[in-house]
């Protein structure tokens, strides 16, 4: 009896410290959503409302009939599929090397990978910098798709590297038996079965991209080039802020992310804690 | 044989020549810059010595960068670790029942979906002069725009936007924790908070101080959630090393100072990370 009113004690406890959490958590992000469905002139008007008096879909119009912009979110799904699909690809064969073979520069090739994921990326930047202007690359897709390759990679291939040491080796040698290439087992018999963990990289690693600001902003230049953090940020560069138009760009720059994480919740959580408790 | 011995090499030929093209080289570069006159701008750069590192140590802009990207970082990780730890051990509660924790998870993910110039902008608007938290409150401040409020503000964002990340893995670490640890205590009649300094605390221990180290050096490098919201300012108040060298170089193109900021503050971010790889090894 006494334990049970305790229990329910608790559980009360919790539920409002949750409450509370999940104000701070989304308090802002409501407030994104309603001024996102406010005129611009409303965004301010004394009394501030959660539910705005005119729900207008204006800023999204305007998002949406503005080429320019309709550019950037084109530019962002280049640059975060060509960079996901290249990491991918790279890391499954990394991953599958330091997985399935022992050789003498594993050690340091491990280590190597953990600490490339503490290098400031603004000292890169710079070298950076002037590696793609001499080559004529600045201001382009392939500016960002290669450079993003420094801090996808390391991830990619910590990730896969620890999913391919939970598949049972007994697979790769009844292939190899066979007289199967190595090449033909890692691509035939563990891809197709290492997919859980292949997918929880590609959407952590196309999150990484499509979220990039630092990389995108140094190495492009021109507006056909600028993705949507970029675009974003440059609304808040005209006279006169139109706040409901950047929290409507805002939300429709985070859909594909929304979706993916609506989606594939488990996968993304997967990614997100991969990091830094294995590696 | 033979060939079993190159073989791992040539899967790994892509990933290394990667590394090499856009890490080992641009790290040799990086240094090199920094010991010349004004590399990229200049075509012919001679070489200067530790010039370009004096003068940025006997800058006070410097170290006021540096004093602020240690106060960003130290107060970011404490909260980082102290909301983490709490939402993550009420989501981990089994009084509540599985479905509801799931969906509340989730909407705790939230606020680290967002790119940072979203992330930048909404607080814009939020903590503007005539913006919703001062009416909240009943004040107006222009957070961003105070000498003395502009740096706590960021970090006050920086600690709202990427919290869930350390949520999300003490949550999993917690998750890892037996049962039967909890049953054998609650046996030899512990109570709840005695479980939690003598079973939970030294379990999470391990991934709480691998979680601080990495922290620490994200934190440390810094930049884009600062240069969006205040630019570094008013008056260089809320300057991390990050938005320091970002200036030099792409601000003002002294790309040798910017190298030199950018070395000293890679140094220290390999130190932190040369005892979060010693601790990694030494778990496996």
């Amino acid at each position: 009896m006494k334990k049970s009113t305790k229990m329910r004690l608790t559980k009360l406890l919790i539920e409002i410290g949750l409450l509370i959490g999940l104000v701070y958590a989304l308090f802002p992000v409501v407030w994104m959503i309603s001024c996102a469905f406010k005129s611009n002139k409303e965004v301010f008007t004394v009394p501030q409302q959660i539910i705005p008096r005119n729900i207008t879909l204006e800023a999204f119009t305007s998002v949406l009939t503005d080429t320019t912009k309709l550019r950037y979110f084109v530019n962002s799904y280049i640059v975060a599929l060509v960079t996901t699909g290249i990491t991918l690809i790279v890391a499954i064969m990394a991953g599958y090397a330091l997985s399935r073979y022992d050789f003498k520069a594993k050690k340091t090739l491990n280590t190597f990978i953990i600490i490339t994921q503490a290098v400031p990326p603004i000292t890169l930047l710079i070298p950076y910098f002037g590696m793609l202007v001499m080559f004529g690359l600045y201001d382009s897709y392939w500016a960002m798709i290669v450079t993003y390759l420094v801090f996808t990679l390391p991830y990619a291939t910590i990730m896969i590297t620890g999913y391919i040491n939970t598949l049972p080796k007994d697979l790769d040698e009844a292939v190899a038996i066979d007289g199967g290439s190595t090449w033909c087992v890692l691509w035939r018999v563990l891809v197709p079965i290492a997919k859980p963990g292949l997918v929880a990289t590609a959407i952590y690693t196309f999150l990484q991209c499509w979220n990039e600001y630092l990389f995108a902003l140094c190495l492009t230049k021109s507006g056909e080039m600028r993705t949507v953090p970029i675009g974003i940020q440059l609304l808040m560069g005209q006279i006169t802020y139109s706040w409901n138009e950047m929290m409507a760009m805002s939300i429709l720059g985070s859909i594909p992310i929304i979706i993916l994480f609506v989606f594939a919740q488990n996968y993304f959580i997967a990614g997100l804690s991969a990091g830094a408790i294995k590696s | 044989m033979k060939r079993r011995k190159i073989t791992p090499y040539l899967y790994l030929l892509p990933i290394i020549l990667i590394f090499c093209v856009l890490l080992v080289y641009p790290i040799y570069q990086v240094i090199s810059f920094s010991v010349k006159d004004n590399v990229i701008v200049n075509p012919t750069p001679h070489f200067v010595g530790f010039q370009n590192f004096s003068k940025i140590i006997q800058s006070g802009e410097f170290w006021r960068a540096l004093g602020n990207s240690l106060e960003f970082s130290i107060v970011s990780l404490f909260f980082h670790i102290i909301l983490g730890i709490a939402f993550a051990l009420m989501l981990n509660s089994d009084l509540l029942n599985s479905r509801f924790r799931g969906v509340v998870r989730a909407l705790f993910i939230v606020p680290w979906t967002f790119t940072v110039s979203i992330v930048a902008i909404l607080w814009r608007l939020m903590l503007n002069n005539s913006g919703i938290i001062n009416t909240i409150f009943g004040l107006s401040i222009d957070w961003f725009g105070s000498r003395e409020l502009a740096a706590k503000a960021v970090i006050f964002v920086n600690i709202w936007c990427s919290y869930p990340f350390y949520m999300i893995s003490i949550l999993a670490a917690l998750q890892g924790i037996s049962h039967v640890y909890y049953e054998a205590a609650s046996i030899d009649g512990a109570n709840s908070i005695q479980k939690f300094f003598k079973i939970t605390v030294p379990h999470l221990k391990p991934v709480l101080i691998s979680l601080m180290l990495l922290d620490f050096v994200w934190s440390m490098q810094q930049l884009s959630l600062t240069y969006i919201t205040t630019g570094g300012g008013p008056i260089g108040s809320s300057e991390t090393v990050g938005t320091y060298t970002y200036n030099l170089a792409f601000k003002t193109y002294q790309f040798s100072a910017a190298s030199a900021s950018a070395v000293i503050m890679m140094m220290l971010c390999l130190v932190i990370a040369i005892f979060y790889v010693r601790r990694q090894t030494s778990l496996d």
